[in-house]
This record gives C-alpha cells, sequence and structure tokens, in this order.
C-alpha cells in the first residue's frame, strides 16, 4: 500500500472534524480542541506521509489521481468527485495542512481567551476552521473544475462565517456580507468561464482541458481570451486584487486566528493557484496574461500605499496582504509560475506569523488595534517582538529571514521575461521600498518608542509556540528555492517544472547578483525611512502629513483609495434605491388599476339600476328608437 | 390500480380526516400524517430499477367513451420524483401544521388532504381533460386553505390566486378543446389523449395560439414574470402549511406541464416562443431576486426568491436540451425541498415571535441557535451553495443554456451575485446584530428539527449523489425531448 491511497484522507479528515463539531453540543471544550487541532494534524501527518513518498519515488507522470465517486453524468458531462495531486497541489496541501496545523493550535489558546459568545462560540469556532480547510483541501486537490469550483465556494462560506464570528456586533455581519457578496462577483464570471469551457472543449476534467485547448485553441483567439479573462474574473475577486479587492481590509473584523489562515496564508491565494492550475489557458491568451501582470503590478502599488497610513495594524496586514498577493500576480503575469507559487509558500509563513503575533499584541493590550496606542513592547513581550521582527524582515525580505527572497525571485523574472515591461520591474521595485516602509512602520511604532500602558498577563506557550515555529520557517524560506546567484540550484522550481514545464529563464549570475543588490537597497531604504519618520519620534512626520498634497494622499490611501465609496455611488446605493422604489412590485400595478376599473365600471353600470320605472321605460324607448334608426340606415 | 389507489388515498383520508376532526380535534392530523406516509411507501415500491422507456405503472380505462375521455394514469421517473416530493412535502405540510391549526382542524386537513390528490393527479393523468380536471381539484381547497386559515390579508391573497390561476385555467381549457377538436377533425378521432394527441399536425397559427393557450395556465402557475404578482400574497398570507404546499408543489406542476405537455404537444410554436420565454425566465431570476432583497417581511421574502428560483427552470425548460432539462427538474426537486423547509422556518418564527417584520427582527442567533443554523443552511441552499442539490439544477440549467444563448445565459448568472445578497440580507436581518428586546424563546422542538434535518440531509444527498435523480428522470425527459425530435423532422 502507498501512500497514495490515503490521499482522500487528506481533506476527509478535517471534514469528518468539522461535522463532529457541528453535532457535538455537549462536547466540552477540551475535546472540542483535541478534535479541531488533531484532525488538521493528522491531514498534516498524512499529507507530509504523501509528500515524502511523492519525492522519494514520483509516481508515473508526477502526478497521481484517485476517484472517489463520479458524481453526475448528464449529455456528456462527467464531473467526478476525484482528487489529483501533482507538484503544484502537492505544495499547495501541504502549506494548507501545515500552517493550518499551526493557527489551529494557536486558535485553541488564543480563542479560550476571548470573551467567548453564547452558543458556544468555541465549537462554533473549531466547525468553521475545520470545513474550511477541508474545502481549502479539496480546491487545491480538486480533478475539475466543478470540485474546484466547490471547494471554492466552499472556503468564501467559511470565510463569511468567521468573519462574522462575533455576530452582536452589526459591523462584523457587514464586513462578512461584503466579503461574500464581492467575491460571488468574482465567482459568478468564474461559472460563466466554466460554461465557455465546457461549450468549447466538452469536459471540465483540468487536465484533459489543458490538453485539449492547446491542440485546438490558437493563442490570441478570442474564445481562449474568453475563457481566460474570465477565469480571471474569479481570481480576481477571491485573492482580493484590483477591482475587487475591497473586501479584504473590512474582513479583519473576524478573530485573528481567521485573518492569519484565511485572509493571509490561504484563501486569498486560491487565486493565484487557480492561474497557475490552469496556467496553459493564459499562455494562450496573451492579453489576458499582460493584464493578469498589470492588475498585480497596480495592486500592489495601490494597497501598499494604503498600508502605509493604516493605523489599525491589522488593516496594515491587509493592505499588505493584498499587495503581497499582487506581487504573486505580477509573477503570473509574465508567465514566472513557480515563482508565484514560491512566494505564496513564504507569504504563508511571515504573513500568518504578522498577523498571530499581532493577534497576541491586541489580545495582551485588551482589544488595542491602534499602532499610535502601542509602543514599546519590545520589553514586555520579547518572544512576540522577535517573532514579530523575524516575520517583518521576511515580508520586507531582508536577511537574515530568507523567506524574502521569493520577492527577488520575482523581480527578476520580471526583469528577465520577454513579456515583463521595464514599468513592470519598476513598479514591483517601489513596491520593495513601499513594502519596507510600512512593515518597519509597524516595528517602530509597536515595539519601540514610549510604552503607553502595561500589557495584560503573559504570552500563553501554547500560543508562543507556533510563533517561534513560523519564525524559523521564516528563516530558513529562502533554502526551499536558493538562487543561483548564490550557489543554490533553485529546487522548488526544479520541483514544479513537472506542472509548469519550461518557465523564464534565469539570466546570467552577474545580472542576478546586480538585481538582488538593486532590490536589497530599495529595502534598505525603506527601512532608513522608516526610521526617520518613526523612530526618532516622528520629528518630521506632521510637517509631511500636514502639506497639502499629504492631506490629500492620506486621506485617498487610508480610504483604500476610494473604492468602497466609488462602488456604493454607482452600484450600491442605486440598487438599493431602485430595490426600495420598486419594493411593492410595479408590475402588481397594473393588475391592480385592472382591478379598479373594473370596480369602476361595475359602479358605472350599477348606477343604471335605480329601480325607477320612469328612467327605464325612458331608456327603452331611447335604445328602441336608437336600434330602428340603425337598421333604417344601415 | 396502484395509481388510482394513491389519489383515492388522500381523498378518503381527507373525508376521514374530516370525520374524525368532528370528534376529536388531535385526530386529523394523525389521518393526515399516516395519509403522506402511506403514499410515499406506495410511490417508494416503484423506485425498483426502471425498464427502459416504457411507463413504470399505467392505468387505463374508458371514462366518457362518447366524447374520448379515458380515465388514463401513467407513471414514469419524472411523475414518480414529484409524486415522492408530493407526499414528503405533504408530510412537511402535516409538520408544520401540527400545532398551529386549531380552527376547525377537520376541514383543514380535508382540504390540504384534496389539495395533494389534485396535484398528485397532475402529476399522472395522460388524458387532458382528466388533467384539467385535477388541475381544477387542487385549485378551490387550496382557496379555502388561504381564505379560512390565512393571516390578515387572507380574503383578498385568495381571491387574487384564484382569478389568477383560474383565468389560467380556462385559457388552457381552450387551449385542449382546440385541440381536440383540430385532432378530430384532422384524423377523424376525437380524443383528449395525450399519447395519441402528439404529433397532432397543425397549422402554425393555430399551434402558436394552443400553446399559448397552455401556457397561460403554466406561466402563471411556475409563476414567470410578469404573471407572478399572486404569489407574494397568496404566499404570504397562507398559513404556513398552505405556503409549503403552494411553493413546494404547486408551482412545480407548472413546471411540469411545460415539459410533459406544452412543449411536447406544439413543438414547433414551442421553439418559436422559446427565445422570448428564456428571456422571461432570465428576468424572473433577476427580478424576483431584487424584489426578495427589498422585502421587510420575512415571509414575503422567501415568497419572492421563488420567482427567482423559478426563472432558472424556466429558462432551462425552454432551453430544451438534456442538461438545461434536467437541471430544471433537479431545481424543482431541491426548491421544493429547500423553499418548504424555509417556509416552515419562517412559520416557526411567527408563532414564537408574532411577527414577520425583519426590521423589527435581529440578534436571534443567540436567542435560538439551532433554528439560526437551521435557517442559515437553507439560505445557503436558496444562493446556490455548491454541494447542495439547488447548485447541481442552477449550474445544468446554466450550463445547457449557455449552449443555446450565451448573452442570456451570462446575464442569468448575475443571479448567483443577487441570491447572495437577499439570502445573507436575511439572514444578517433576522439572526445578526444585537438583539432587539430581551427575548426568551423556544429553541426548535424535536419535531420542527427532525424535519429540517431531513430536508438539510436530503439537500446535501442531491448535491452530491444527483445520479439516481437523473437517471429517474430521463426516460421521461427523453420522451419528451423525442416527441419534439419526431415533429421537428415532419416538419414541412
Amino acid at each position: 500500500m502507498t501512500a497514495f491511497e490515503g490521499l482522500w484522507l487528506i481533506p476527509a479528515l478535517p471534514l469528518a472534524g468539522a461535522l463532529v463539531l457541528a453535532a457535538g453540543r455537549r462536547l466540552p471544550r477540551r475535546a472540542v480542541a483535541a478534535i479541531g487541532v488533531g484532525s488538521v494534524g493528522t491531514s498534516a501527518v498524512i499529507a507530509a506521509l504523501v509528500a515524502w513518498q511523492f519525492i522519494a519515488s514520483p509516481p508515473a507522470g508526477h502526478a497521481v489521481s484517485q476517484v472517489l465517486w463520479s458524481w453526475l453524468t448528464v449529455a456528456g458531462f462527467a464531473p467526478q468527485i476525484a482528487l489529483y495531486l501533482d507538484a503544484l497541489s502537492l505544495v499547495m496541501v501541504l502549506v494548507v495542512t501545515v500552517v493550518g496545523l499551526l493557527i489551529h493550535f494557536y486558535s485553541a489558546a488564543f480563542m479560550a481567551r476571548q470573551g467567548t459568545p453564547p452558543g458556544d462560540g468555541y465549537r462554533r469556532f473549531f466547525a468553521c476552521m475545520n470545513l474550511f480547510v477541508a474545502s481549502m483541501l479539496i480546491l487545491v486537490l480538486a480533478d475539475n473544475l466543478l470540485l474546484l469550483y466547490l471547494g471554492w465556494e466552499g472556503v468564501g462560506l467559511c470565510s463569511y462565517l468567521l468573519i462574522g464570528f462575533w455576530y452582536k456586533d452589526p459591523a462584523n455581519g457587514q464586513a462578512a456580507m461584503k466579503a461574500f457578496i464581492v467575491t460571488r462577483v468574482g465567482d459568478a464570471a468564474l461559472a460563466v468561464g466554466l460554461f465557455v469551457l465546457f461549450a468549447n472543449l466538452h469536459t471540465l476534467h483540468i487536465q484533459n482541458l489543458l490538453r485539449e485547448a492547446a491542440e485546438q485553441w490558437t493563442p490570441g483567439s478570442a474564445i481562449a481570451v474568453a475563457a481566460a479573462a474570465l477565469l480571471l474574473g474569479g481570481a480576481v475577486g477571491k485573492s482580493a486584487q484590483l477591482p475587487l479587492q475591497t473586501w479584504l481590509p473590512d474582513a479583519m473584523a473576524g478573530p485573528t486566528p481567521v485573518s492569519a489562515l484565511i485572509h493571509a496564508a490561504t484563501m486569498v491565494t486560491a487565486g493565484v493557484y487557480l492561474i497557475a492550475r490552469t496556467h496553459v489557458l493564459f499562455e494562450l491568451a496573451p492579453p489576458v496574461q499582460s493584464l493578469v501582470a498589470v492588475i498585480g503590478a497596480l495592486t500592489l502599488l495601490t494597497a501598499g500605499c494604503s498600508a502605509l497610513v493604516q493605523r489599525d495594524i491589522k488593516r496594515v496586514l491587509a493592505y499588505s496582504t493584498i499587495s503581497q498577493v499582487g506581487y504573486m500576480f505580477l509573477a503570473l503575469g509574465v508567465g514566472a509560475w513557480s515563482a508565484a507559487i514560491f512566494h505564496l509558500v513564504t507569504h504563508a509563513f511571515f504573513k500568518s506569523l504578522l498577523f498571530l503575533a499581532a493577534g497576541v499584541v491586541i489580545a495582551r493590550l485588551r482589544e488595542e488595534h491602534d499602532l499610535l496606542k502601542m509602543g514599546g513592547l519590545r520589553r514586555a513581550m520579547p518572544v512576540v517582538f522577535w517573532t514579530f521582527l523575524v516575520g517583518a524582515l521576511g515580508l520586507a525580505s531582508m536577511p537574515p529571514a530568507t523567506a524574502g527572497f521569493s520577492k527577488e525571485a520575482i523581480l527578476s523574472a520580471v526583469w528577465n521575461s520577454g513579456a515583463g515591461a521595464p514599468w513592470l520591474f519598476a513598479a514591483g521595485l517601489a513596491g520593495v521600498f513601499i513594502t519596507s516602509l510600512y512593515t518597519f512602520r509597524m516595528v517602530f511604532l509597536a515595539f519601540f518608542g514610549e510604552a503607553h500602558g502595561t500589557p495584560d498577563g503573559e504570552t500563553d506557550p501554547v500560543m508562543a509556540l507556533p510563533l517561534v515555529v513560523l519564525a524559523l520557517a521564516c528563516l530558513c524560506g529562502g533554502l526551499l528555492h536558493w538562487p543561483e546567484a548564490l550557489g543554490g540550484h533553485g529546487w522548488l522550481g526544479g520541483f514544479l517544472s513537472s506542472t509548469f514545464g519550461t518557465e523564464v529563464q534565469a539570466g546570467p549570475v552577474g545580472t542576478e547578483r546586480i538585481l538582488g543588490a538593486v532590490s536589497e537597497a530599495a529595502t534598505f531604504l525603506g527601512l532608513a525611512a522608516a526610521g526617520l519618520l518613526y523612530a526618532r519620534r516622528r520629528a518630521c512626520l506632521p510637517g509631511l502629513v500636514r502639506s497639502p498634497v499629504g492631506v490629500l494622499l492620506h486621506r485617498l490611501w487610508s480610504s483604500g483609495w476610494g473604492f468602497d465609496e466609488i462602488y456604493a455611488a454607482c452600484l450600491v446605493r442605486p440598487f438599493v434605491s431602485l430595490a426600495r422604489f420598486n419594493r411593492n412590485d410595479g408590475v402588481d400595478l397594473v393588475y391592480q388599476a385592472l382591478a379598479r376599473a373594473n370596480r369602476w365600471f361595475h359602479l358605472l353600470l350599477s348606477l343604471t339600476q335605480t329601480g325607477r320605472v320612469r328612467g327605464v321605460a325612458t331608456g327603452m324607448t331611447v335604445g328602441a328608437i336608437l336600434i330602428l334608426l340603425i337598421l333604417v340606415f344601415q | 390500480m396502484t395509481l388510482a389507489y394513491l389519489i383515492l388515498l388522500f381523498v378518503v383520508s381527507g373525508l376521514l380526516a374530516a370525520v374524525v376532526g368532528r370528534r376529536f380535534a388531535t385526530g386529523p392530523r394523525w389521518v393526515a400524517l399516516a395519509a403522506c406516509i402511506a403514499a410515499a411507501g406506495l410511490a417508494l415500491k416503484f423506485l425498483s430499477p426502471s425498464s427502459g422507456t416504457a411507463w413504470l405503472a399505467e392505468l387505463d380505462v374508458p371514462w366518457v367513451p362518447a366524447l374520448g375521455i379515458r380515465f388514463h394514469l401513467a407513471l414514469d421517473g419524472l411523475s414518480l420524483l414529484l409524486l415522492l416530493l408530493t407526499a414528503i412535502l405533504g408530510l412537511m405540510a402535516v409538520a408544520a401544521s401540527w400545532n398551529a391549526i386549531s380552527e376547525r382542524p377537520g376541514f383543514y386537513y380535508l382540504n390540504l388532504l384534496l389539495a395533494l390528490a389534485g396535484i398528485s393527479g397532475v402529476f399522472l393523468a395522460m388524458d387532458l381533460f382528466l388533467f384539467y380536471f385535477f388541475w381544477e381539484l387542487m385549485l378551490i381547497p387550496m382557496f379555502f386553505l388561504i381564505a379560512l386559515w390565512g393571516h390578515e390579508n387572507r380574503q383578498r391573497a385568495a381571491i387574487k390566486f384564484f382569478i389568477f390561476t383560474q383565468l389560467g385555467g380556462l385559457l388552457m381549457l381552450l387551449a385542449i378543446l382546440g385541440l381536440y377538436v383540430a385532432h378530430g377533425r384532422s384524423t377523424g378521432e376525437y380524443t383528449f389523449d395525450y399519447p395519441r394527441l402528439l404529433g397532432t399536425v397543425l397549422a402554425p397559427g393555430t399551434a402558436l395560439w394552443l400553446l399559448l393557450g397552455f401556457a397561460a395556465a403554466f406561466f402563471v402557475k411556475l409563476p414567470a414574470v410578469p404573471f407572478h404578482t399572486w404569489l407574494p400574497d397568496a404566499h404570504t398570507e397562507a398559513p404556513t402549511g398552505g405556503s409549503v404546499i403552494l411553493a413546494g408543489l404547486l408551482l412545480k406542476t407548472g413546471a411540469y406541464g411545460l415539459i410533459r405537455f406544452a412543449l411536447p404537444l406544439f413543438p414547433g410554436a414551442a421553439a418559436q416562443v422559446a427565445p422570448a420565454a428564456m428571456v422571461l425566465g432570465t428576468i424572473g431570476i433577476l427580478y424576483g431576486a431584487m424584489l426578495a432583497f427589498a422585502q421587510t417581511d420575512l415571509k414575503r421574502l422567501v415568497a419572492y426568491t421563488s420567482v427567482s428560483h423559478l426563472g432558472f427552470v424556466l429558462l432551462g425548460i425552454f432551453a430544451w436540451n438534456t442538461l438545461a432539462l434536467q437541471g430544471a427538474v433537479m431545481q424543482m426537486i431541491c426548491h421544493g425541498l429547500s423553499t418548504g423547509a424555509l417556509f416552515m422556518l419562517v412559520g416557526a418564527l411567527d408563532e414564537r415571535l408574532h411577527t414577520r417584520d425583519m426590521r423589527r427582527l435581529g440578534g436571534l442567533q443567540a436567542v435560538v441557535p439551532r433554528l439560526a443554523a437551521m435557517a442559515t443552511m437553507l439560505a445557503l441552499a436558496s444562493l446556490g451553495l455548491p454541494g447542495l442539490g439547488n447548485f447541481v439544477g442552477e449550474f445544468l440549467v446554466l450550463l445547457g443554456a449557455f449552449r443555446v444563448n450565451a448573452t442570456l445565459t451570462t446575464v442569468a448568472t448575475l443571479g448567483f451575485v443577487l441570491a447572495t445578497v437577499y439570502a445573507l440580507w436575511m439572514i444578517a436581518r433576522t439572526f445578526h446584530g444585537p438583539a432587539r428586546e430581551a427575548r426568551k424563546l423556544a429553541d426548535l422542538t424535536g419535531r420542527e428539527l427532525a424535519v429540517l434535518l431531513a430536508t438539510t440531509a436530503a439537500l446535501l444527498y442531491l448535491g452530491l449523489f444527483p445520479q439516481r435523480v437523473l437517471d429517474l428522470a430521463a426516460p421521461g425527459l427523453d420522451r419528451a425531448q423525442h416527441a419534439i425530435a419526431v415533429e421537428v423532422s415532419h416538419a414541412p
């Protein structure tokens, strides 16, 4: 028996956990935590076994399929409930289960600290989290697009349920609704994409579909462009890229572990996975692929700027996530598929680390989210400080945290790719500076300077352990794909080549080193600027902010470039007013008018029913004369 | 004969309930419960492996030979699915009425069971006269259910319901007679028998008018925009059990009529009106969803979601390929289950709070967590979450319709977004946010929870293992499609 036979267990265990938790009304807290963490943990172990076997003795064709059952068969449409494991999905499975396990472990303590909402929220939390992990695993393991869509909607649902976890505050419910509805706009595009693909290729099985598309469609043909564009629509919604990025900052209303798992490490990268998974379609549609790069570049810059001015630490991290996923889109857009996945993996490490650390900070400061009200925390919570710092170094791609190397891999790919334009590279480079600036702004504001009050209690060891593990991952993450310019051989890219084939090649070592140096310079420039602005008692900051341009930019950036206002004015309010205006259903007015006309005629005619003989006799006489006249003159 | 017994079962047990109700107030509900269980049992007997395209069961005896009227009942997989749905929703309606009906329970259950008898007859009749007979039979008891046991504006709603459906029904009767005469004139055989009427050669103009006559009845029942305005009033004012029957079953008779009679009898004319009908379906999807969102009365909101969901059915039927038709049938079944259950939930809330005004609700999740969880689940079914049967239905409809009209289908797909808007809005307004006032309410009872859990399980089963249902519906749909194919190939 091979480990591959247990593939189905990887999504099935968290699913079973979710069902048990949903049904087990009388479970004590310990049992809830054991089931919640244990199911994901067992999944992670099986995933590790599968990975071991996959690497030690690769299966034929570097892929394994496992059919569980036939979903439905109608007129040639025959999607199956079937799993497909190749290098790409293996990497995703490992990220989801391992990071998922760490976050579940952390949550066991974190959620116990939180004032538990009534209706045993602890159990509800873990049920939703387990369901999320199961859905995400189905998404990345699906062998056809319909099953992928099931996972896709499943993660969206769990995101909705968990953003609105503290449902008593209407704002949380609003944020949850917004997240679900905005992503559903993208999902509708994705659904139409599936219709297009099936109508033209007669299958939704991913591998067959990619093969057929490559054979039947000429690059740049209208149908390929339409299909890729529609899939991109789905990806943009789920991954919070322009123009559907507005839901993610609000999604921070959920508990912090949710932000770490769903809105940083896994779900928001589903769009990246989707594009990487169907990369053949995007190669067949060069205009759409360029659009991916442009969206990525614009998103990473705009979101980065917004991150600069947020006061809520979680919103900084949220905008940072949008921006970093923008880097992944940039990489996808220039055809650097494995660089995008590399950044996806390292981002999962450092961003979940930052969120989890921020969660401890917020909890120990009694739900204080405002960076300006923090300060001097490095002495009070050293473990959190050091791990947060490692995460920050990873995010800003600064040594010794090697996780950030993925960003340099992307920049190098943009430079070397034929599809990359100089301005895309410039945007990426500017993004490095901005990233570094907002990252160290966070570090300086939260951990340096004067303390504004003392934090509560101690950092719970159960919460500290995942921080340390993730910090180690950030330090070593770059080893996965150590660049050749530094004497490595890019293992991850080689591993993924069985999925992606040949990709953008690295330039000569000399050029690569120069690119790396330029990028590092941008990072250090950002650090220096942050130090100047935020560490040294914010000496020149007020002047900058008060200048007219500063005021304008601050307003623009802190509101996320005003997208919410634009959508409210152009879409939401017109729709709501139209719906309200038509609340009583205009169509019914026609029928009401008919009914009224009927009644009116009835009244009119009943006027003649007077019962007076004289009137009736007159009427009869006049009528008879009229009829006679008509007869005579006809 | 089993088919006749099935209908007779509802009639006889209805009369029995009325008699029992004179002595024991709690008697009728047990009679009704037993009748629905027995009907489900009878229907289940036919679930054994189907035998190709032949009927699973048939009863064909002369009724009024002089006029060519026969008592012709027949059952195929499609009818069987809808019969099962009838029995199940009958159970749900009984469960919803269990404690809610205290006034004249005997007469109430008589009407309920007679409505079920009429509905079963509609799904079985293969003689157009008999079909019309059952069509009217289900209307009268439904009228009484609304008019006698409904909410505040019940009289008005009942009359509106009656006028709409009766007008549609009369137009259908005219069309049936027209077809009878046309067939008689061209072949010399005057008959109402559906299999014999299939393939009647008609002048295109005549065919179009006759089709419109049938469509009048079916579009009103379905309902298709703009003939839908009776629905929100009737659904809102009906007692919970009546709403379950209305939304779950009565609307399906319209869709069934289109699939079984209207399109196969007049294929040429149907092809002519198909584009317009598909546009109506799409408008229904979006318009119904928008109206649902605008409502403040919870029950009215759920009523308008039916307009939206049946829009998918209309779109799928007139796309008329296997994918879309299978999707339409799946959507009919799942909509019946999920909307029936939603009405039951709203009824349960109304019983506890004596209001359905969402402006006065809110924060109920903390008070009645189980009710909130079930409502969320059903809202998700409503918005077409994959894994639940409704998604299979909607997706297949759109997948099939896309081949016929890509632009229209793309617009219809926006229904996914609007459904999300109204479903989440409903949950947010009712269950989230702070509690308006300190309330102490009983959560779902065991009876309610059992029915709702069973419904959810069925929706999950249909979402993950839909093949049994698809296989059952296939022969009937094939037959209908075949009738069209033959006709079109014979056309000049």
